[in-house]
């Protein structure tokens, strides 16, 4: 068993348990958005992230980051909050995330954190990219404008129905999910038309066919109970 | 030249008003500016179709109802669907909940304060604080009535203020038993108070002659749906244009064939379009819509209180059309009374509490038009969309817009019987105000535009100087 602490509280773990899975065990509340239990962890959206105490306050992705004898993580405190509402703004700025009119307006893990982080303004500029619907597919619809990033839906897809579909594209600034390389959703040969990528995704970016404006409710621990009913190896 | 600028306030947007004078000092023309543009038209391309009501019910906070059915009727065109009989009637009860708020806030927070404090009174006074004042039965009455308009469309779409609720293809919800019986307990206060406004109201037509007469007071064209039978329709039926005579220019009109017969001009001097009977010509083919149309172009009401009240109205004019804009006052008042009759009768019907509500489909059409009656008159929504309903092009005509020229020709009415001199007077602010409410018009809704509406006259000379200004502080 490993020793820690988490918020001043000492808790044991299992070898290879995330930060993350052992605070949730002990009742500790740490937001995420790019993880998302039932598939791979990834770190990638930095709202995990955590401080720990004892590596000169380094800051780690509690979703990714195993846990080590002896660590003292803090996982909340007025420093990550901060921290995590800038990256919240930024993710803010960085797309067209109006809540008023998405169809995921009041199911929505982004605007579900800007709530439980106190997000009130962004302050950095908004980009406003113009960035076109894809509306191909015969029962879904993909709008890059309120997209992420985080990759559960390429996640989604290549480990729980493997398919490889969905796939990044581009980089930094200019990255995008798309899928079969590019080209619209709905002629795509790989795409099994399954819908896990629609109920991994955390915001409106990947919503059903013929939803109107906060008519989308999704079920993303579907995934996490497909995996687990697998037989494992 | 002598200008005149008059800020407009109390109504729903931003504007301006010119006044120019001949040689003689005598109003030689006048303009009613909309200064402010939005571009609903153009952002909304890319959008899906099933977006549509939720985003075009954003153009405003007073409107937000009448943009959303209208959107979701463009969109069962697109989908080629026929909405259940029970989202059919939903949305008429919320349709007609949306002509009672808007309605009682048009004539008691916005006009009836000119009416009943006077024309001439302090400006810092008129206005709904001073009705409280003034008459503080009246000033709660309308602030009642007006919550149960809201309250139908919140029992209805969860919320008083943009309920994403009707939606390609019928509408989310049905009303729910313990909802209707609350609308239920409501109805007998609110038909109190409509019946005491309309008396109230008929009681002082002869103190109003002379604002009667000059109110926008002249002949012109009047559009409205009607039912086929033609009966007030407010939410579907044929277009039917009437004249000044009451007689019927054109009849059975299918809505969704709109620029047959209605053409729309653009002025370089306001962000507001001009539309006009296509047939009659610009700018001759004038025509008004909204309340004082509607009444103009049915044959009756359709429920017993309504028509009596309509058969008083049609007395004014000795059963010819009513003409004087100042009446659209009196109109919008007979129909939240309709309204109310027909809200009573939709809470008896069975059909509400139904869960057939929604008709599911794939996109069938690439363009459709929604058609309905709004609050100040007949609104249009016309879309085109790609193979996967996606919108390519959007063309909004708004209620306020069919009224344009006609607010123009009031304005130049007023000034040329108000106006003395090279100033523009308080007296002369307040009428000219009073004439483009009398219209109730949304000016946010009709360019699609934002802000608060400060009213500005300017005062031109036969020689083009600016001699005068006003604006309301």
């Amino acid at each position: 068993m490993i020793h820690l602490e988490i918020d001043g509280r000492e808790v044991t773990a299992r070898p290879g348990q995330t930060i993350l899975e052992v605070a949730e065990e002990a009742g500790v509340r740490i937001p995420t958005l790019c993880y998302l239990s039932g598939l791979s962890p990834r770190g990638s959206c930095r709202i995990c992230l955590v401080e720990v105490a004892n590596w000169n306050g380094k800051l780690v992705p509690a979703c990714a980051t195993p846990v080590q004898e002896g660590m003292r993580v803090v996982a909340t405190s007025p420093r990550l909050t901060e921290l995590r509402r800038r990256v919240l703004e930024l993710l803010f700025a960085e797309r067209n995330h109006i809540c008023a009119i998405c169809v995921s307006n009041g199911h929505c893990e982004l605007q579900d954190l800007a709530c439980e982080l106190g997000l009130e303004a962004v302050r950095v500029p908004y980009r406003f990219p113009g960035l076109t619907l894809d509306a191909s597919h015969g029962k879904f619809v993909y709008d890059p404008n309120r997209c992420v990033l985080c990759g559960r839906c390429v996640r989604a897809c290549s480990e729980v129905e493997g398919a490889m579909t969905w796939g990044f594209s581009g980089r930094g600034i200019h990255t995008t999910v798309e899928p079969d390389l590019g080209g619209p959703w709905g002629s795509s040969e790989t795409c099994t038309e399954c819908g896990k990528c629609v109920q991994a995704c955390p915001v409106g970016a990947l919503v059903e066919r013929g939803k109107a404006t906060a008519e989308q409710e999704k079920e993303p621990q579907l995934l996490a109970q497909i995996t687990e009913r697998r037989p494992r190896a | 030249m002598r200008k005149l600028k008059i800020p407009v306030t109390r109504i729903e947007g931003h504007g301006l008003i010119t006044l120019s004078l001949d040689g003689e000092g005598r109003v030689a023309q006048a303009r009613f500016h909309v200064t402010e543009a939005r571009g609903f038209e153009r952002f909304c391309q890319g959008r899906t179709v099933w977006e549509m009501p939720a985003i075009t019910a954003r153009v405003c906070g007073i409107c937000p109802v009448s943009h959303l059915l209208c959107s979701a009727k463009a969109g069962d065109a697109i989908l080629a669907v026929r909405v259940p009989r029970a989202a059919d009637k939903l949305r008429r009860l919320m349709n007609l909940g949306q002509f009672v708020q808007s309605h009682a806030l048009s004539f008691f927070h916005l006009s009836s304060p000119d009416l009943l404090l006077g024309w001439d009174s302090d400006p810092a006074r008129r206005n709904v604080f001073g009705l409280m004042e003034e008459d503080p039965g009246l000033a709660l009455d309308g602030i009642r009535l007006r919550a149960y308009g809201q309250q139908v469309i919140e029992e209805l779409g969860g919320r008083r203020i943009h309920p994403a609720w009707a939606v390609p293809g019928g509408v989310r919800a049905p009303l729910q038993e313990a909802a209707r019986d609350r609308l239920a307990a409501g109805l007998p206060e609110a038909m109190r108070i409509i019946q005491d406004a309309i008396s109230l109201y008929e009681g002082h037509l002869d103190d109003w002659a002379e604002e009667i007469s000059a109110f926008g007071d002249f002949d012109s064209l009047f559009m409205a749906l009607v039912a086929p039978d033609g009966t007030w329709e407010h939410y579907s039926g044929h277009i039917r244009f009437v004249d000044s005579d009451r007689n019927v220019v054109a009849d059975g009109l299918d809505p969704a064939r709109y620029p047959d017969y209605i053409g729309e001009q653009v002025e370089g001097w306001s962000y507001l379009k001009f539309p006009y009977h296509r047939e009659t010509g610009y700018p001759e083919g004038l025509y008004r819509v909204g309340p004082l149309a509607r009444l103009n172009c049915c044959d009756r009401m359709g429920t017993p209180l309504a028509d009596e009240a309509l058969r008083r109205f049609r007395a004014l004019a000795d059963g010819k059309a009513v003409t004087s804009s100042f009446h659209y006052h009196y109109a919008r008042l007979i129909e939240i009374l309709a309204a109310l009759e027909r809200i009573n009768g939709y809470l008896s019907d069975p059909d509400l509490l139904s869960d057939r509500v929604r008709a599911e489909a794939g996109i069938n059409e690439l363009e459709g038009v929604g058609v309905h009656e709004a609050p100040r008159g007949t609104l249009f929504h016309h879309y085109r969309v790609d193979e996967h309903g996606v919108i390519s092009w959007v063309n909004l005509i708004v209620s306020t817009g069919h009224n344009n020229l006609a607010m123009n020709r009031t304005v130049h009415q007023i000034a040329q019987h108000y106006l003395s001199g090279r100033e523009v007077t308080e007296g002369l602010l307040n009428r000219l105000e009073g004439g483009i409410r009398a219209y109730d018009p949304c000016l946010s809704c009709s360019v699609h535009a934002v802000g608060r509406l400060p009213l500005r006259v300017e005062l031109y000379d036969a020689a083009g100087r600016l001699i005068s200004e006003r604006t309301r502080a």
